[in-house]
């Protein structure tokens, strides 16, 4: 395969990778308000996801750098075109960030109830608005010859951007839950739990929505009929969501959570199989178009960061999964008051 | 509304808002490392309490610090994107670096050390320490390697109507980049040994905790002592390669107008760009700049008229922000031996204490000054002779950058009065009870 093709995967694997971690950070936020009752709730929620939330918001970075060094055409046109939805992400984030550290170093109710406000605005705002961002990329977006994108915030809030929105937060709603079940015990994983069964059948039908839209929505399809093979990806997707029910009903919530993780990797991959070799199409003309091979950068630099990944990427993974061995024990009540927790 | 200016605005507000934090992490992570590690190996309580305290402070810096960093990777793209694509073949690849190699390294340890109090043995956690300390600093040095590549392009050639990629080391191991990492992580170093003096001195002022702060003080002491000479000479080091590779940056810093032998320095001056002379000049030091410069007194220095006025950064800015970064760059090391020759008699000199309290700023407003010298000082170049700034910004519209830089200027407003105000109110209440 030729290095821009291997740019191109890795490029998706890096944005799956981060969707499948800072998804469920992103579904814990979501559900927050809703399932955490009380004060100690509220702790073990933010607790559950509290050692792991920052390295997961790295792959965000490492993706947002690697489309930088391997495409940097991409790069410039895709954040300078989508710039408000991506200001908008990023000032989430902040927000989201500093919430959970901050909330928990005043013991005063007003206090807590504004970072509580800033935690769930936080994490769904960005669950959502990277769905609509990637479903409009699917789509292809007005951009001319010269990178210059013509349209505003209500081109991307098409009905396939939105339904691309919508999926993406339930998606990570069922994610987060899932984790939940994994850290919490009593009331609260019995709240999480009937949260992941509830969402299971929405996720279901939202997929094949999304799935059966894009083939009116998107050129996504043309890969697959071209190599009929493809499709055992989006056959594969599916039956990982089946077993995110099958491993729910028998109670093992870490298999149905690796379950749901491998949905979610592999619904990104669908559009990413689908989009190759287009990065950021243009609907305006397809010579415009930003594929992987004309915005890509020089062979030198891309056989420097092949070798860069190679090496790091999986020692990245290594520790990052020895962090979550230790932290996929239940959070218990006395660890909130040993500042072990917020 | 004019694009490039408001991208710059917003630009350097990001830009120094996170500067105020980063610093801290780089210097209070190191100081936390020695600490724990005293712990580990002694068992001495102090130690652990002293890391707990110092920890609680440095999270809070932590947190602000990381979520201001989480723009600035995009900015390039959404504010700079011609920049961006004529250059992201070797710029980009830094930035990429840095995540994969050191912030994936810094984020993940942080959360395991955070919480990992008792799933890990005292060595082990005081490990994880020196892990985060470690790949901050490597972080860093990514980041100065992308920056040191901005001041003095090598390494590249322009083909395909962009800046290529041809020689990697080249780019890391430049001489400006490694004085650079060098000066901007001893400067950082600075900052963590003088924040924990002068909470150390606050609590010491007060006899409480004499014994556990005394410790403190006196590990920072060493820690400041010797990272203040290092940053000392190497600034000096700094300054002769810029004078060599950015003649107008160096001639700015000294408002020096005239190209003469004998340059001298000013201990005060103010420029007049309009008229190309300065309005104000006291203490005339002859020589002093062509020492300064090259380490001979009667060199020749290049004057700012026989620079193009078109390529002349602004002089104003960058002469006053250089003034400040020499003047405390030449107080931390007196003050830090002054300390370290009283170090046994710290108690009976409450004098030194308050100076010490309310020089826990001075360091950041330093490390600030000399990033404004960097950035200012190179203009009107993004890229020093290859790329201008006013050519850099992206085809977006004015307004909606407006827009982004009001927000920035709450959001960010906000953020650092709640960090600093929760750093205040933990520093004074002091260290838990054992």
């Amino acid at each position: 395969m030729e290095l821009q093709a291997i740019w191109f995967f890795l490029w998706g694997l890096l944005w799956a990778v981060f969707f499948m971690t800072d998804g469920f950070d992103f579904g814990v936020g979501t559900i927050y308000p809703f399932i955490g009752k009380t004060d100690t709730d509220k702790k073990t929620m933010i607790s559950a996801i509290g050692p792991l939330w920052d390295g997961n918001e790295v792959w965000l970075i490492t993706a947002g750098g690697v489309t930088f060094a391997a495409f940097p055409a991409v790069y410039a046109t895709m954040f300078s075109a989508l710039y408000t939805p991506l200001m908008l992400i990023l000032f989430a984030l902040i927000i989201r960030g500093v919430s959970i550290e901050f909330r928990s170093q005043i013991e005063s109710p007003g206090w807590k109830k504004i970072w509580d406000a800033c935690f769930f605005i936080g994490s769904a705002a960005p669950a959502l608005l990277f769905g609509v961002a990637f479903a409009n990329i699917f789509q292809g977006l007005p951009i001319d010859g010269d990178g210059i994108f013509h349209g505003n915030l209500l081109t991307l809030l098409n009905p396939y951007g939105l339904l691309g929105g919508v999926l993406f937060l339930c998606l990570f709603i069922q994610h987060g839950a899932l984790w939940l079940c994994i850290r919490t015990e009593g009331d609260l994983q019995a709240r999480a739990i009937n949260v992941s069964g509830k969402s299971w059948p929405v996720v279901l039908v939202l997929t094949l929505v999304f799935v059966v839209s894009s083939y009116f929505a998107t050129d996504l399809f043309k890969n697959y009929f071209a190599q009929p093979l493809l499709f055992i990806v989006i056959i594969a997707a599916v039956v990982s969501l089946l077993g995110v029910r099958f491993y729910l009903k028998k109670q093992s919530f870490f298999m149905a959570w690796g379950a749901s993780s491998l949905t979610i990797v592999l619904a990104t991959f669908f559009g990413v199989i689908g989009l190759f070799p287009t990065l950021f199409g243009s609907n305006m003309n397809p010579e415009y178009s930003l594929t992987a091979y004309n915005s890509s950068s020089s062979p030198l630099t891309l056989k420097i960061m092949l070798g860069v990944v190679i090496c790091f990427i999986p020692l990245v993974i290594a520790y990052q999964a020895w962090a979550y061995k230790v932290f996929s024990v239940k959070v218990k009540e006395e660890d909130l008051h040993h500042g072990e927790s917020y | 509304m004019d694009v490039v200016f408001l991208s710059r605005l917003q630009f350097a507000a990001a830009t120094m808002f996170h500067f105020l934090f980063v610093p801290l992490t780089l210097g209070l992570s190191v100081l936390l490392a020695f600490m724990e590690t005293r712990y580990a190996r002694t068992g001495d309580e102090d130690y652990l309490r002293m890391t707990k305290f110092f920890g609680k402070l440095f999270l809070i810096n932590f947190a602000v610090g990381v979520v201001t960093g989480i723009t600035l990777e995009f900015q390039f793209g959404t504010n700079w994107s011609r920049y961006s694509e004529y250059v992201g073949d070797v710029f980009g690849s830094l930035l990429a670096i840095e995540a994969s190699v050191a912030f994936f390294l810094e984020s993940t340890f942080i959360g395991i050390w955070m919480f990992g109090w008792k799933k890990l043995s005292a060595k082990a956690h005081a490990f994880v320490m020196w892990l985060v300390a470690i790949a901050g600093s490597l972080s860093a040095i990514w980041i100065l390697a992308a920056n040191s590549w901005m001041q003095h392009p090598v390494g590249y050639a322009i083909r395909n109507g962009r800046a290529e990629l041809t020689d990697f080391l080249a780019i890391v191991f430049q001489k400006f980049a490694l004085l650079e990492m060098f000066h901007t992580l001893t400067a950082s170093y600075i900052f963590g040994a003088f924040f924990v003096m002068g909470v150390s001195a606050y609590h010491l002022l007060k006899k409480n905790e004499v014994q556990l702060f005394t410790k403190a003080f006196n590990m920072a002491l060493v820690v400041g002592l010797v990272s203040s000479v290092l940053a000392f000479i190497s600034g000096d080091l700094h300054g002769i390669h810029v004078a060599e590779v950015q003649p107008a940056k160096l001639a700015a810093m000294e408002s020096h107008w005239e190209t003469a032998e004998r340059a001298p320095v000013f201990l005060f001056a103010i420029p007049d760009e309009e008229n190309e002379t300065n309005l104000i000049e006291i203490g005339r030091l002859p020589g002093v700049l062509s020492f300064l410069a090259t380490h001979d007194f009667n060199a020749k220095i290049t004057g700012l008229k026989d620079i193009p006025k078109e390529e002349r950064p602004p002089v104003l800015i960058t002469s006053l922000a250089f003034k400040a970064m020499v003047g405390l760059g030449t107080f931390f090391p007196l003050i830090t031996l002054l300390l370290w020759i009283k170090r046994k008699k710290l108690l009976e000199n409450p004098l030194l204490l308050k100076i010490m309290l309310f020089s826990i700023p001075l360091p950041v407003v330093a490390l600030e000054s000399g990033w404004v010298l960097a950035e200012v000082g190179r203009q009107p170049w993004i890229v020093y002779g290859l790329m201008k700034t006013s050519d850099a910004a992206s085809p977006v519209a004015g307004p909606q950058v407006l827009f982004t830089l009001i927000a920035f200027v709450i959001v960010y407003g906000l953020l650092g009065a709640v960090g600093y105000y929760l750093m205040f109110k933990n520093a004074k209440k002091g260290p838990e009870a054992a």
